[in-house]
């Protein structure tokens, strides 16, 4: 006997896997024209794994504090060694998970992917997004530099802009009047004890969805059932194929964090300065650019519409168009007989063309 | 009853109304209302004196020219009390010190400005000539501070912005025609606006750079002499004139009667010091006095000073280029280009103390800025190999990755088929 069915039985032995490869090989996953899109949802995992590990090896050195956050992490990209590759990928990964996880959003928005019984990965996908971004803007503050100093000071602001509650969430958040030294406590416990926490059992939840329910055939198969309908085994085809797409973006990342340590144009993270609450602004301050789209929305809203305030008119609507977002799989009615809900697909393109839109226009607007 | 209440109306409202409402100074000056009626153009006196720091004061015609600006008629005006009209050139100084060279006066109005500028008029070039000889050509007050529109110095549009102060002087001091009579060069602007002082104060904006005024004086101005050279640079240069006192050469230069700064530095055309001044070359300034057999150790010392200075600033330039490099690449140099200023202020140590012309100073101080040199120059060049270390990591990973992916789609390819 091989030594790799000694180690298989043994393992077997102990934790009956055997009915786990049964079941992962009896899985099918359908493969058709938008089979690509599929490959998303692991992409966006795999970048989560990755910043898992760049970020507990960057917890051995990072100090939160307004007098060493900025000192540690000049120490990780100066004198630690490989701490610059650590850092690049971590922020890398950080960016490329969002516009993974957008993609992923979007293939399953307009596959209709999201449709009965699916209802529930579809919600906890958008949480796990809303996370990923609430994961962007608490680490965005951590090196505590010029440029997150004054991004983070906006962005908490809006918060302010929220009637009743908006005050106490600016206090809440910002842990006093300003953004000082007990923000960064705060997002830094947010980032790494808060944020996972919640993170890792809601991508649990997702993945026991999906692992349940099984990948969703195409509506175009339900609309015509003479289709012929081609399936591959989940295991092994389905994980090499996700394996071999996992190890090109490795290759990817690789290759951007020794290239572009500091990131490139609006994707971009120098270390700069440290951050001096008493110092002017800077001429240009922008948040990441995943949050830009919302930034640039409030910002070229008048004061007031009829008698609401601008800021919170917008607030309002983009919660609302969030909202319809989240509630989409109960929204879009039925899908029976393979019907394409044209309401909706005109809702998506509009919701990416805002997007586009303003991102375009928060970045030539300056 | 009614009779009365108009009474009150016509002798309290009206005139108090009228009061508020009309042009008080046109009513009192009546030298703005017929000058800027039949003056033509924008240099006319009316026009020029709407920015006069005087004006601004609230001082008009009649305070200077004297007479009674409440008439129209100027024939009347100048039989007025006290009109003094346009005065003559020769006697504008005193026409300006009647209120500033009065003390109880000034204070009133401006009290920082001094009141001894005509007394020191008198004992400058200018004065001198004017008062002795009577030369009319030469600067009185309005040839610098101009007339009519005078500002105050710190205004960047007065004459006497510090700025502005070469171009003020080169009016008379760089027209040959003009200056022909005297037998003084005309070259100082044109050498000065090259010259070290003149780019820090012209071209970069430099306030704090010297202008004209502040070697030669302002209203006393006076070329330095031989003996008064080294107290005027050293008013800013005050280690390098000291230095320069203590050291061998100021016994030497008095006994040859040499300007002390000017000898090597030149005046007007103050250069960028250069390395080679110091040493024993052709270009070198030490063998204009020195020579090898004069019974001095100066060509040694020149030689010695030489040497620690080309090998600070070839330390310097190279961390200096080794740095950039690393920075091109990428790489994060912050502490050492910090590292680097404290090598450029042992550069700017070593000018100071090469006027002590001891080998020994200078050297101490080279010693300490070619140390921090060399360790900054090894920190840029391990920056540089982990760069390059970087790249070939990334190489054999890449390579590692790409084969594990290939091998993953060959079996892929397999199990399909």
């Amino acid at each position: 006997m091989s030594i790799r069915k000694k180690l298989y039985f043994w393992t077997d032995e102990r934790l009956k896997i055997a009915t786990l490869v049964d079941y992962m090989s009896h899985k099918a996953v359908p493969m058709h024209g938008h089979s690509i899109w599929y490959y998303f949802g692991g992409i966006s995992l795999f970048l989560f794994i990755v910043q898992v590990i760049t970020g507990i090896f960057l917890l051995l050195y990072y100090r939160p504090g307004a007098e060493s956050a900025y000192e540690s992490v000049k120490f990780i990209i100066s004198e630690v060694s490989f701490g610059w590759l650590i850092r690049a990928i971590h922020s890398w990964s950080a960016n490329l998970m969002v516009f993974a996880a957008f993609i992923h959003m979007f293939s399953v928005f307009f596959t209709h992917a999201y449709r009965s019984p699916r209802e529930m990965t579809w919600i906890s996908g958008i949480f796990l997004l809303a996370l990923a971004l609430a994961f962007g803007f608490s680490g965005y503050l951590l090196p505590w530099n010029e440029l997150s100093f004054f991004a983070t000071r906006v962005g908490t602001g809006m918060a302010g802009a929220i009637p009743v509650v908006g005050k106490f969430a600016l206090t809440l958040m910002r842990g006093g009047e300003d953004v000082t030294g007990a923000t960064i406590g705060r997002f830094f416990g947010l980032h790494v004890a808060v944020l996972p926490g919640i993170f890792a059992i809601l991508l649990s939840f997702h993945l026991f969805f999906i692992q349940r329910q099984g990948i969703s055939e195409p509506l175009e198969w339900e609309r015509n059932p003479n289709t012929i309908k081609k399936y591959i085994p989940f295991f092994p085809n389905f994980i090499l194929k996700d394996i071999l797409v996992w190890l090109i973006m490795l290759n990817i990342l690789a290759i951007l964090a020794v290239f572009l340590p500091d990131g490139i144009s609006a994707v971009h993270w120098p270390l700069g300065q440290k951050a001096d609450p008493f110092a002017p602004p800077p001429p240009v301050i922008r948040p990441e650019w995943y949050f830009i789209f919302a930034f640039q929305a409030l910002k070229i809203l008048p004061s007031h519409i009829w008698f609401i305030e601008g800021e919170l008119f917008g607030i309002m609507v983009l919660s609302g168009a969030g909202v319809i977002w989240l509630l989409i799989p109960f929204l879009a009615g039925s899908f029976k007989g393979g019907r394409k809900p044209a309401l909706v697909i005109a809702f998506g393109w509009l919701v990416i063309l805002f997007i586009i839109v303003m991102t375009f226009l928060g970045y030539v607007l300056e | 009853m009614f009779g009365a209440l108009a009474k009150l109306i016509r002798l309290t409202f009206i005139p108090a109304f009228l009061l508020v409402v009309s042009p008080l100074p046109a009513l009192a000056d009546k030298c703005f209302d017929c000058h800027s009626g039949w003056e033509e153009g924008d240099k006319t006196p009316s026009k020029l004196f709407s920015h006069d720091v005087h004006l601004k004061n609230g001082l008009g015609c009649s305070d200077c020219h004297g007479g009674d600006p409440t008439l129209d008629d100027m024939d009347e005006v100048r039989k007025s009390r006290g009109f003094k009209g346009v005065p003559n050139p020769a006697k504008i100084p005193d026409f300006c010190a009647a209120c500033h060279s009065n003390p109880a006066y000034m204070v009133k109005h401006n009290p920082a400005l001094p009141t001894d500028q005509l007394e020191k008029y008198k004992t400058s070039i200018h004065g001198k000539r004017l008062y002795e000889k009577g030369d009319i050509k030469v600067a009185n007050c309005v040839s610098c501070h101009s007339v009519h529109n005078i500002e105050s110095p710190e205004i960047p549009t007065s004459t006497v912005y510090a700025q502005n102060i070469p171009q003020t002087c080169a009016r008379c001091h760089a027209d040959s025609a003009y200056m022909k009579e005297y037998g003084i060069p005309t070259d100082q602007y044109e050498k000065f606006a090259k010259s070290v002082h003149g780019m820090a104060l012209l071209v970069k904006k430099d306030n704090g750079a010297p202008a004209c005024n502040d070697c030669h004086g302002n209203h006393g101005a006076t070329p330095p002499g031989v003996t008064s050279l080294s107290a005027v640079c050293g008013t800013c240069h005050n280690l390098i004139a000291d230095n320069f006192a203590k050291s061998p050469h100021k016994a030497a230069f008095d006994a040859m009667e040499y300007p002390e700064c000017e000898a090597c530095h030149s005046n007007h055309y103050i250069e960028e010091p250069k390395l080679y001044w110091v040493g024993t070359t052709d270009s070198s300034l030490c063998i204009k006095c020195h020579a090898p057999d004069d019974g001095t150790r100066g060509l040694a010392t020149a030689d010695e000073i030489s040497k620690s200075l080309a090998k600070l600033f070839r330390s310097y330039g190279q961390s200096v280029a080794e740095i950039a490099d690393a920075d091109e690449k990428g790489m994060m140099v912050t502490d050492e280009k910090f590292a680097l200023n404290e090598v450029k202020q042992a550069i700017i140590q070593t000018r100071t103390e090469v006027h002590t012309f001891d080998a020994a100073r200078v050297g101490v101080i080279a010693e300490s800025g070619i140390a921090t040199a060399e360790k900054v120059y090894k920190v840029g060049q391990s920056k540089i190999d982990d760069y390059y270390f970087r790249r070939k990591g990334l190489g054999i990973a890449t390579l590692l990755i790409t084969i594990l992916a290939i091998a993953i789609y060959l079996k892929i390819k397999s199990i399909d088929k």
